[in-house]
């Protein structure tokens, strides 16, 4: 097994698309919430609307660790960019994203040193061949990119390396999730569970759900049949009544998470008492800091950083296209003033983030008069 | 979040180090294992890679056994839309596998 | 003659890398501020070369330029990707390329040695591309003002007879065809720049499409409407300059696609779309649905193009868009590149 193209099968895909069919029933419309932004992303990229009935709606999530963040954050990530003899790593995801002075990538044409990794062990080998200088790892990702952040670091102490730091901006899935369900705005049938996170978590971290909401959480895999058989079970589940969480990602996500990354997690990071999040406001005990410690390490207290809370311009309406109250095309920047090309709002930018999935993929097929096959 | 893609351990490089070299369809990166340490990686595991790190093993039985589920449903629903051309699909619905 | 201020679109109010990729930002400076002041009172379509009249003869001219880095890698070098690029600039443009002049801007405390290598590379890609360099100039600018070797070459040529091509003769129903498998110079170069510490058994795909252009239009020279090479920006970049030209669709078998394992490998764990990397060596044509299967078996019969492969096919239907189908009926927009193609990990 290769494990990429078997789950991309066009016959078994098809058999999964007329099950869905099958189970939904007419007379209702349902709405499933795809927590993470991969599967957002997963979803236009395979086309997978296509496959489903009108009836059946997928809502977007505010699993998308860059599109979350307040702008201040990177601002403060640029305030620390242009320090003498800094090296500013960060993820390909968070190059293009627009600061209140503009995105990383525009700071890197004006000629800061601001370098593209694929993993934070990436950075820290830029640390290693380039000892004159200072290494600041702008740290993002939910629960699945935190213990990589952790081992690094942990391995950064064990060497005593000094001239490399971890800006962190590490949030938690469990806390946005609450925050949606508590959302007046919100009606919601079921979730889409973020796979990747659970490999870490686990299952358990979202029995509540089930117990205490009653919705149906299925953790899904990022193929186009894992999301559509994850479909089938949440229809299955409301089908009998009943409201449980169930491992559709069972190949790769085990019950009980990752021990190993949790315990790195928990050595290196502790959570913050708060934390702002782009469109959901503050929410408590939401985002990892790194530990005392590790304080020699931690870029919040090696740079001091303006911190400013940077609102996002009045006319975008990023909060609500998180919070899946509105669509991307219903906000009056998008398509006008906020495309990919000069995005507003981190929705736009980031891959994974709903507006430019919509962009991208999806919104002039709505222009379309026909398109025979 | 979270790009992961499932890849093929070659070789332990550097058992101090944690390090491994995967094969990703072609294309060969060292990936650090560290956080496999329950139950350590060897040569022919297939791993979930997220950021240069193995996230989890990838158990091919259960691989398997989800494949199969697919293709029964697969094999359902096709059934089923035969059965409701016949306008028997209420009462088999409520009984089915 | 003064410029018609009124038509410069550029609004931008400093230039970007993105401007240099290929992609969206490109165009919007090629046809917003270059095209409005140098090319006034051109109604044609901006192509890959152009044809003047000199003493009564049509020549074809272009250029193009090469910034890469680094500048050696598998498969190939600067040098040969400036020889190679601006014969197949002539190669799509239906014109056989004659003669290449070349311009060197190198920067101080560059190697001979590795100058040297670089003309030789030169010398054998244009020899085994039949093509004569003929002259060129050469710069020096200061260390730390040039990444080591900046090459631009103009290429002239003369028509490959039977063939007339303009998005204007693009058809509903004309197919799109693929010279062979895509990504193999980007991903290359990628790996080649050691930041992301990934290996493959890839090389660059930089050589001269024109004799598989030739074998095409012995075969079919009639049906074929348009052709590009999809350098910067990839397939997706220059099917959608094509739908903008032409004012059709496109719709594009994603199983039809030739690529290779490594690089599919590549784009996945780095979340790159392989219809947006550069190629230095394919080129697409569309042609008539009547001469495809002619125009495939030509290229199938000749070296270099046996991977080619019928890949879509142009619709009247949506409009100025490409679309990409797959194999169990859902369909995505693909547009083209913005800015260049990043890694990423969500």
């Amino acid at each position: 097994m290769k494990y990429v193209d078997e789950f991309r099968d066009p016959e078994l895909i098809v058999g999964a698309s007329r099950e869905i069919r099958r189970l939904a029933d007419p007379g209702r419309h349902y709405r499933f919430m795809e927590v993470c932004g991969g599967h957002t992303h997963a979803i236009y990229r395979f086309g997978l609307k296509d496959l489903l009935p009108e009836n059946v709606e997928l809502i977007h999530g505010p699993g998308c660790p860059v599109c979350v963040l307040p702008m201040g954050r990177i601002d403060d990530g640029l305030f620390m960019a242009a320090q003498p003899d800094v090296i500013f790593a960060a993820f390909g995801d968070m190059m293009r994203v627009p600061g209140a002075t503009g995105s990383p990538l525009e700071h890197k044409a004006r000629g800061r040193d601001i370098r593209i990794v694929y993993s934070p062990a990436d950075a820290l080998k830029l640390a290693r061949a380039n000892p004159d200088r200072h290494v600041m790892f702008f740290a993002i990702g939910f629960e699945t990119t935190a213990p990589s952040t952790a081992l690094t670091l942990l391995r950064v102490r064990a060497e005593g390396i000094r001239n490399f730091s971890v800006f962190s901006n590490h949030v938690t899935i469990i806390p946005a999730i609450r925050a949606i369900l508590d959302s007046p705005d919100m009606r919601l049938d079921a979730f889409i569970g973020p796979g990747h996170v659970s490999t870490v978590i686990g299952c358990r971290p979202y029995e509540w759900i089930a117990r205490n909401e009653r919705k149906p959480i299925v953790v899904s895999g990022f193929e186009p049949l894992d999301i559509l058989q994850s479909i089938v079970m949440i229809l299955r589940q409301m089908k009998d009544g009943r409201a449980e969480v169930e491992n559709q990602y069972a190949r790769v996500v085990p019950w009980e998470g990752n021990r190993a990354a949790l315990k790195a997690i928990g050595e290196v990071f502790e959570l913050r008492p708060y934390f702002e999040w782009r469109g959901l406001g503050f929410i408590s005990q939401s985002a990892l800091r790194i530990r005392d410690s590790f304080a020699a390490w931690d870029a919040e207290k090696h740079f001091l950083t303006p911190g400013v809370r940077v609102t996002d311009p009045k006319a975008s309406q990023c909060g609500e296209v998180l919070k899946g109250v509105l669509k991307p095309a219903d906000c009056k920047l998008f398509g006008n003033e906020c495309t990919p090309e000069h995005p507003i709002g981190a929705l736009m930018v980031s891959s994974e983030g709903s507006c430019a999935a919509y962009f991208n993929y999806e919104h002039r097929k709505s222009e379309l008069v026909t398109v025979s096959v | 979040m979270c790009l992961a893609i499932p890849g093929q351990i070659i070789e332990i490089l550097q058992e101090r180090d944690n390090l491994a070299l995967v094969d990703i369809v072609g294309v060969r990166r060292k990936i650090d294992v560290g956080l496999l340490s329950e139950e350590p990686a060897k040569p022919g595991d297939w791993v979930l890679i997220h950021v240069g790190f193995a996230m989890s093993r990838i158990s091919e039985e259960d691989a398997r056994e989800q494949m199969r589920l697919l293709k029964m449903m697969g094999e359902h629903a096709a059934a089923m839309e035969e059965i409701t051309g016949y306008g028997l699909d209420d009462s088999v619905a409520r009984g089915g596998p | 003659m003064t410029p018609v201020l009124s038509k410069i679109r550029f609004r931008d109010a400093q230039i970007e890398m993105a401007h240099g990729a290929g992609g969206k930002a490109s165009r919007r400076l090629v046809e917003g501020l270059f095209a409005p002041i140098l090319f006034e009172g051109s109604q044609d379509p901006l192509g890959d070369a152009a044809f003047v009249d000199v003493d009564g003869s049509s020549i074809a001219i272009t250029t193009d330029s090469f910034v890469v880095k680094p500048i050696t890698f598998p498969g190939g070098s600067i040098g040969e990707l400036a020889v190679n690029g601006t014969v197949n600039d002539l190669a799509v443009a239906g014109a056989q390329a004659t003669a290449l002049v070349v311009t060197f801007v190198l920067e101080a405390g560059l190697p001979t040695e590795l100058l040297e290598a670089e003309i030789r590379a030169m010398a054998s890609a244009a020899h085994r591309a039949g093509v004569v360099i003929a002259g060129g100039d050469t710069k020096v600018v200061e260390h730390g003002k040039g990444d080591q070797i900046y090459i631009s070459s103009c290429g002239v040529g003369h028509r490959i007879s039977g063939i007339t091509i303009s998005p204007k003769t693009v058809r509903p129903g004309d197919r799109v065809i693929l010279s062979g498998p895509i990504g193999d110079h980007g991903i290359t170069i990628l790996l080649a720049r050691g930041e992301l510490d990934l290996e493959a058994d890839l090389r660059s795909d930089t050589r001269s499409v024109l004799p598989l252009v030739q074998a095409m239009a012995r075969a079919a020279a009639p049906g074929i409407r348009w052709m590009r090479d999809p350098t910067r920006g990839g397939v997706a970049t220059s099917l959608n300059e094509l739908v903008r030209d032409c004012g059709l669709g496109a719709v594009i078998c994603e199983d039809k696609l030739p690529i290779h394992d490594a690089v599919r490998g590549a784009c996945e764990l780095l979340g790159l779309d392989s219809l947006h990397i550069a190629n230095e060596g394919q080129f697409l044509a569309v042609v008539a649905q009547e001469y495809a299967e002619t125009a495939l078996d030509a290229l199938h019969r000749t070296d270099g193009g046996e991977e080619a492969a019928i890949i879509g096919e142009i619709r009247e239907q949506p409009a100025g868009t490409v679309l990409v189908s797959t194999l169990y009926g859902s369909k995505r927009i693909v547009d083209m590149l913005v800015g260049d193609p990043l890694p990423r990990i969500c």
